[in-house]
């Protein structure tokens, strides 16, 4: 898979493009047939046409979303479909989500932009609360499934405390709704195509970092790929990385400067992180015996704890080295500092040789 | 003319005069701040032309002066100083702001207590010159009976509780007019959102005295599958979404299944409840605000009963109640004595009028009083003189005010009410004894509707909790199946 190039170098202030190819056959679950290059946030765009287009009961709303949004996203959407199904809300996201549940509830698709992941948080009791537990609570009388809730996360390269957090783990201990991040525009499309047609309420997390940097030939016609089910993107044998968003165009960059010293990498792009495809991840582990998890969340619990106990769990004797995690640290995301922070290519580097070396 | 309604059941009664009105009309407003005296509140009669209908698109803050305001004859609080040189206008995105040399604070209270509308004394007589929604003899003894109804029901449940049979309990007593006359003013396709203390909605609208029982005991009946507490009823076939407990998060569900209803064009609103407590709630000012902006046709019923749980209203807000502050949102509202059912009744109805043929909200405050505890797990008399609550039990009951009413008109009488309570109590004392008898729901059905499918992870977890219960049966209730 060749992220790097899909995404533009994230060193530095340049943003130039690596190039551009053609994606490997481990997408193959996509046909490539009329496809655009685009970029993260068109590939977004297309996905939300194409939903609003193919049922005239979604509706999209958020802050700014009716101009085009701050990242684009939603261009031309209002113009296209009117603005009783794109429109803005007040400034208030308890309020997005809490209108989003009750329009879901009577059996439209709601798709709630919560401007960033940095903001959610008043949304959480609604989150939790209520859409996690409308079907179960009401013994499957009522649902809120056509909810999708979009936000922005993620590193960005200068957002400080509160434009760039990733949020997922708060989310993924919450039964009753799906955490789906995809790592390239491609893969957004369809995943987000899924995310709105499935019927259990989901939180989509868009790496914001990618919105332009990230460019790939995306098929122009409506398809989707699916949740929970996880994909192998390199194939390696001595050691498993997982990850999601973002963050795998760095591991896949450690995973090919690792070849070079003879290490083989195989790199899975967990996608959906609840429900998580754990079949996916054990088989790999069974294979290779040594597992690392990257992610840009703080380490200590982060996702990547939930996905090293259960791997420990049931692969244990299996395991030739402890499972390594390269993650965040466990401070608020800082400004100047961000570079100390980042789970760098190096740092990843670093725990993939000591992992296999142990 | 926006009171006449398809069904033929409710006709105007009192339309004769306009003077009938200034009752309504807070005319004599001597505001603290001007000394021209805006009329605050609307004329009932002279109802606004009906809205286009079409017209829901949103409003771009462009177009923000005129159109949205055609309904109300309200004009800004601020006093335009009639000398005309200090008279200047201007526009901004916002609207019209005008100037004033004079530096005036709005006051913190309006120097005019609230009007609330009621319709009946004390003592279930009509007061004269009323303006109320006439209520067929029909539908008026089947309110009375579902209060009276739901107070059996209260009562017989909350001792259940107390004997150990279900775990918890909440009664509604004293609330039951705000329960049963705001039902009756609605159809079947109003789609309701309820806090917890509004089973008589649910009542109303056919839920068997069976079924109440069957959630309480949470067996196998229950359409809630036991997973919840007594009390957080739900029925799809009722449109009565289910009970949960945080307080006022249905409150904006209610503004977005609304927008939904008017994007569908139905005959229909959205209706939530909620207590004085609630309104302290983030989610009341959310849901307020985009019920205002999405023009939203849902009806907003507080019931401000003076309590939550031991918290009386002066220290849950220092609004001047709830009907107030449903203005400053840009919501029509009204305040109503919510233990007149006839007076509740005639509010309701109107304010479904205006929420869908207008495309707006309404807020409606009905002033009450909690006679019950909180729950089975609250003992009040630890936070309130037991006397006051005995005052509200039996000289302001709302259940007796309208039985004296339905009797004045000769629906009702003795035996009719003896005949009816020890009916109810039988049918009651009956579905309990079902309820309790019947099998729980089984195990299964503790993992399956997290989502539409079970995942793999809950299979895995269904597996080994069936291998422990195996292992270890004794630690488990012998009446839930596996």
């Amino acid at each position: 898979m060749a992220l790097r190039n899909i995404i533009g170098k994230r060193i530095g202030n340049g943003i130039g493009l690596v190039g551009r190819r053609s994606l490997s056959t481990s997408t193959s679950d996509v046909e490539n047939r009329n496809a655009k290059s685009m970029n993260l946030y068109s590939a977004i765009n297309q996905a939300l046409h194409l939903a609003l287009e193919t049922d005239p009961r979604a509706f999209v709303f958020g802050e700014d979303v009716s101009f085009g949004g701050v990242f684009r996203c939603t261009t031309g959407l209002a113009d296209r479909f009117g603005k009783a199904r794109v429109f803005n809300t007040p400034l208030c996201e308890q309020g997005i989500v809490g209108f989003g549940i009750g329009l879901a509830a009577m059996g439209n698709r709601a798709i709630a932009e919560i401007q960033f992941a940095d903001y959610i948080y008043p949304a959480f009791d609604q989150i939790v609360n209520e859409a996690a537990k409308f079907r179960y609570r009401s013994g499957n009388q009522f649902n809120c499934g056509g909810l999708t809730i979009r936000a922005p996360y993620g590193a960005v390269g200068h957002g400080g405390h509160y434009h760039s957090q990733s949020p997922e783990a708060f989310f993924c201990h919450v039964p009753g709704i799906k955490v789906v991040i995809p790592r390239s525009p491609r893969q957004a499309k369809g995943l987000l195509l899924s995310c709105i047609r499935d019927p259990n309420p989901v939180v989509f997390f868009e790496p914001k970092w990618l919105y332009r940097l990230a460019v790939e030939e995306v098929p122009e016609h409506d398809y989707m790929l699916p949740l929970s089910k996880a994909e192998v993107i390199r194939q390696g044998s001595d050691i498993t990385l997982v990850g999601w968003g973002a963050q795998l165009s760095i591991m896949e960059q450690a995973c090919i400067e690792a070849e070079k010293d003879g290490i083989s990498c195989e790199l899975i792009d967990l996608k959906t992180l609840i429900p998580w495809d754990k079949e996916t991840v054990e088989a790999s582990v069974r294979k290779t015996g040594r597992v690392l998890i990257s992610h840009e969340a703080p380490v200590t619990g982060g996702f990547g704890a939930e996905i090293s106990a259960s791997i420990v769990e049931r692969c244990f004797l299996r395991l030739e080295a402890p499972v390594a995690r390269v993650c965040g640290l466990d401070t608020p995301f800082p400004l100047v500092f961000e570079p100390f922070y980042m789970p760098s290519k190096n740092k990843v580097l670093d725990a993939i040789k000591a992992t296999v070396n142990y | 003319m926006a009171f006449c309604s398809k069904s033929s059941r409710n006709i105007i009664n009192n339309l004769k005069s306009k003077l009938g009105l200034s009752r309504l009309m807070n005319r004599g407003s001597d505001g603290c701040l001007n000394k021209t005296n805006p009329d605050r509140f609307l004329p009932l009669i002279t109802l606004p032309q009906l809205r286009n209908p079409d017209s829901y698109s949103h409003k771009t803050s462009h177009s923000f002066s005129s159109q949205r305001f055609q309904s109300t004859t309200s004009e800004p609080q601020f006093a335009s100083v009639p000398n005309g040189e200090h008279n200047q206008e201007l526009d901004f995105p916002g609207g019209k702001v005008v100037f004033s040399p004079e530096m005036r604070f709005l006051s913190e209270s309006p120097c005019v207590y609230n009007n609330c509308y009621r319709v009946l004394d004390d003592n279930g007589q009509l007061i004269s010159n009323s303006i109320f929604v006439q209520v067929s003899e029909k539908i008026a003894v089947k309110m009375y009976s579902s209060m009276a109804t739901l107070q059996i029901l209260d009562t017989i449940f909350f001792e259940a509780q107390r004997q150990g049979r279900i775990s918890f309990y909440l009664t509604t007593i004293g609330e039951e007019a705000i329960n049963i006359a705001s039902a009756a003013a609605l159809t079947s396709d109003d789609i309701v959102f309820p806090q917890y203390r509004e089973p008589g909605v649910l009542l109303w609208r056919g839920f068997t005295l069976q079924e109440f029982a069957n959630q309480c005991f949470g067996n196998k009946a229950d359409y809630g599958k036991g997973r919840q507490m007594p009390i957080h009823y739900g029925s799809n076939k009722h449109n009565y979404f289910t009970v949960s407990s945080t307080i006022a998060t249905q409150i904006p569900h209610a503004v977005g299944a609304a927008y939904s209803l008017k994007m569908d064009k139905k005959d229909a609103c959205a209706v939530t409840y909620f207590g004085d407590g609630g309104t302290s709630e983030g989610d009341f000012h959310a849901a307020l605000n985009f019920a205002a902006v999405t023009e939203s046709p849902v009806i907003f019923i507080c019931r401000n009963n003076g309590w939550a749980i031991s918290t009386p209203t002066s220290d849950q807000f220092r609004s001047e109640g709830i009907a107030v502050r449903g203005q400053a949102y840009g919501v029509r509202s009204i305040r109503v004595d919510g233990n007149d059912a006839l007076a509740m009744y005639s509010a309701v109805h109107a304010a479904r009028e205006m929420a869908i043929n207008e495309h707006r909200p309404v807020l409606i405050e009905a002033i009450t009083y909690r006679v019950g505890h909180h729950s089975t797990s609250d003992d009040s008399t630890k936070y309130r003189p037991a006397d006051e609550i005995e005052w509200w039990r039996m000289a302001r009951d709302p259940v007796t005010r309208f039985r004296k009413w339905i009797e004045t008109n000769g629906w009702w009488g003795s035996e009719a009410e003896s005949q009816l309570r020890s009916s109810i109590r039988n049918q009651l004392l009956q579905a309990i004894q079902i309820a309790e008898r019947a099998e729980k729901p089984p195990v299964n059905d503790l993992f399956t509707d997290v989502y539409d499918n079970i995942p793999s992870n809950l299979r895995d977890q269904e597996k080994l909790l069936r291998e422990t219960i195996n292992r270890h049966p004794e630690d488990y209730p012998a009446d839930v199946p596996f």
